[in-house]
């Protein structure tokens, strides 16, 4: 009898951790090519952000890290997944605006889930995401008061975002309706976790470059997809 | 009773005097004053404006202590004494002054205009540095020609703040625009004349160095020229003085006015890093 309840155990543990189980979709994101150098950020308007950068920052437009790995590409799942409501995550993402500069500068969340935006800078900012599906709002933000929180009720990919107040500054913000995407970090690779077994469409999306898009299968395991933008 | 009205009177009287001695004294003592002039024309501007300063200034003196005199002389001094009115009764005191004002107005134009057209209606001289200045919501960025002497073309649809293409430059196509210096600092050699083109993208806003005395509304499609000669090495703050929104109190750029070589050294870093 004991036998038998283990192997009871054992079909019921592998019905439900198929879906559980599910594949993951990992991968790297590179550049073929040379990154075009980021311009430097000239803040003599605002002292306290010219001093806090030695060298002076630069324009974020294509970043890359060792081995020409491509930093803050959005990777997510463009088809394949069924057409429901996903849940949106209680943790909130977060952008600051510190040194007048948004960090990071690309960020992604799920449609509902919290935007906090947080000013750590001695002087006032104004965020203002330019959506053209969602709804569009800037907001003030003097030194010290509390973080903002925002949500974003359809899926968009992706909203730049700039402030008011100093020109240069400038992020983006995808928004997905369902949690299947990743953004680069500097060594460039990501990783989708928790997707069903089946067919989907992995789309790759970059500032400066667009989008790359490829089909993958995903199977109980992990399964690999790399992507490589050409520099222009 | 009339002692008090006396005592009243004079006390008004003394307080006018009081208030116009103290007034002329913050201006006579220059305390809260201009920064020192650092261009040429500024001469002209800071002679005008001591001229109209001492001429209004007189105006002012006269007018406040005859109304000190007014108020004392013509007291209730207790005779049930009728009030007067000055002959030719209001009309000719209301045509009186209009002519007054008048002439100060029309004297006031004539002299100060010499000091205006200099700047104004006179050319840059043909040998000016040329230098596009755009203000936006909320800060300067000037356009130099780079060594072709000729400025790209803006193309409004490439205009990315987020690339530091701030006029919409096209360096890719536009043979004029490669060469093109973009920088949000105003640099410019000391003694040589330099002309700027101040436009606007969005809003009113104004060009104002006050140690320039140069001070010009930037108006959205509009090429507005001005022309200036800076005369001492420094850094001078260029504020915006039209209230152009919510961050107006932060638009504000730097004029770095260098020696010759340090001014080329500037520009070959800055169009290194274009």
């Amino acid at each position: 009898m004991r036998l038998k309840d283990a192997f009871v155990i054992m079909a019921v543990a592998v019905a439900y951790s198929v879906p559980v189980l599910a594949g993951t979709v990992t991968g790297t994101v590179k550049l073929d090519g040379v990154a075009p150098k980021g311009r430097p950020i000239d803040m003599a308007k605002e002292p306290f952000c010219a001093k806090a950068w030695n060298p002076s920052a630069t324009t974020q437009q294509v970043e890359v890290g060792p081995n020409n790995a491509l930093e803050n590409v959005v990777v997510y799942v463009s088809a394949g997944l069924p057409d429901k409501v996903f849940d949106p995550p209680s943790t909130p993402v977060v952008i600051d605006q510190k040194n007048c500069m948004y960090g990071p500068h690309v960020v992604a969340l799920q449609v509902n889930q919290t935007l906090k935006v947080i000013n750590s800078d001695p002087h006032s900012h104004n965020i203002h995401p330019l959506p053209t599906i969602n709804r569009e709002w800037n907001k003030s933000q003097p030194p010290g008061s509390a973080p903002l929180e925002q949500k974003f009720d359809k899926e968009e990919i992706t909203i730049p975002v700039k402030c008011n107040i100093h020109p240069w500054m400038r992020s983006y913000i995808a928004v997905f309706r369902h949690p299947y995407f990743a953004v680069t970090g500097s060594d460039g690779t990501f990783s989708l976790k928790g997707l069903p077994p089946g067919k989907y469409t992995i789309t790759a999306w970059q500032e400066s470059y667009g989008s790359k898009t490829q089909d993958i299968t995903v199977g109980a395991g992990p399964s690999s997809a790399n992507f490589e933008f050409k520099a222009k | 009773m009339v002692r008090s009205d006396r005592a009243t009177a004079f006390a008004f009287a003394f307080v006018i005097a009081l208030i116009t001695f103290i007034s002329v004294g913050i201006f006579i003592s220059h305390h809260w004053w201009f920064p020192p002039n650092i261009s040429v024309h500024g001469e002209a501007i800071d002679h005008q404006f001591t001229e109209t300063f001492v001429g209004v200034g007189l105006l002012f003196i006269a007018a406040q202590l005859f109304l000190a005199y007014c108020v004392w002389n013509f007291r209730d001094r207790g005779n049930n004494q009728k009030v007067r009115i000055l002959p030719g009764g209001s009309k000719l005191t209301v045509g009186f002054a209009i002519v007054i004002i008048g002439v100060e107005l029309i004297t006031l134009e004539a002299v100060g205009s010499k000091a205006w057209a200099a700047i104004y209606f006179e050319r840059a001289p043909a040998d000016a540095i040329r230098v596009e200045v755009q203000g936006t919501q909320f800060a300067f960025y000037f356009h130099y020609p780079g060594p072709d002497e000729k400025f790209g073309m803006d193309h409004v649809e490439k205009i990315d703040e987020g690339l530091g293409n701030f006029f919409g430059l096209d360096t890719s196509n536009d043979p004029d625009a490669k060469d093109d210096v973009v920088t949000a600092t105003l640099g410019v050699p000391v003694n040589r004349p330099v002309e700027l083109i101040l436009r606007s993208k969005d809003v009113t806003h104004s060009f104002y160095v006050p140690e320039l005395r140069l001070q010009q509304d930037m108006v959205p499609g509009m090429q507005i020229p001005v022309h200036f000669t800076a005369t001492q090495v420094g850094r001078y703050e260029i504020v915006c003085t039209q209230l152009c929104g919510l961050g107006h109190y932060s638009m504000r750029a730097f004029l770095q006015v260098m020696s010759d070589a340090d001014y080329r050294k500037w520009m070959a870093d800055q169009a290194a890093a274009q």
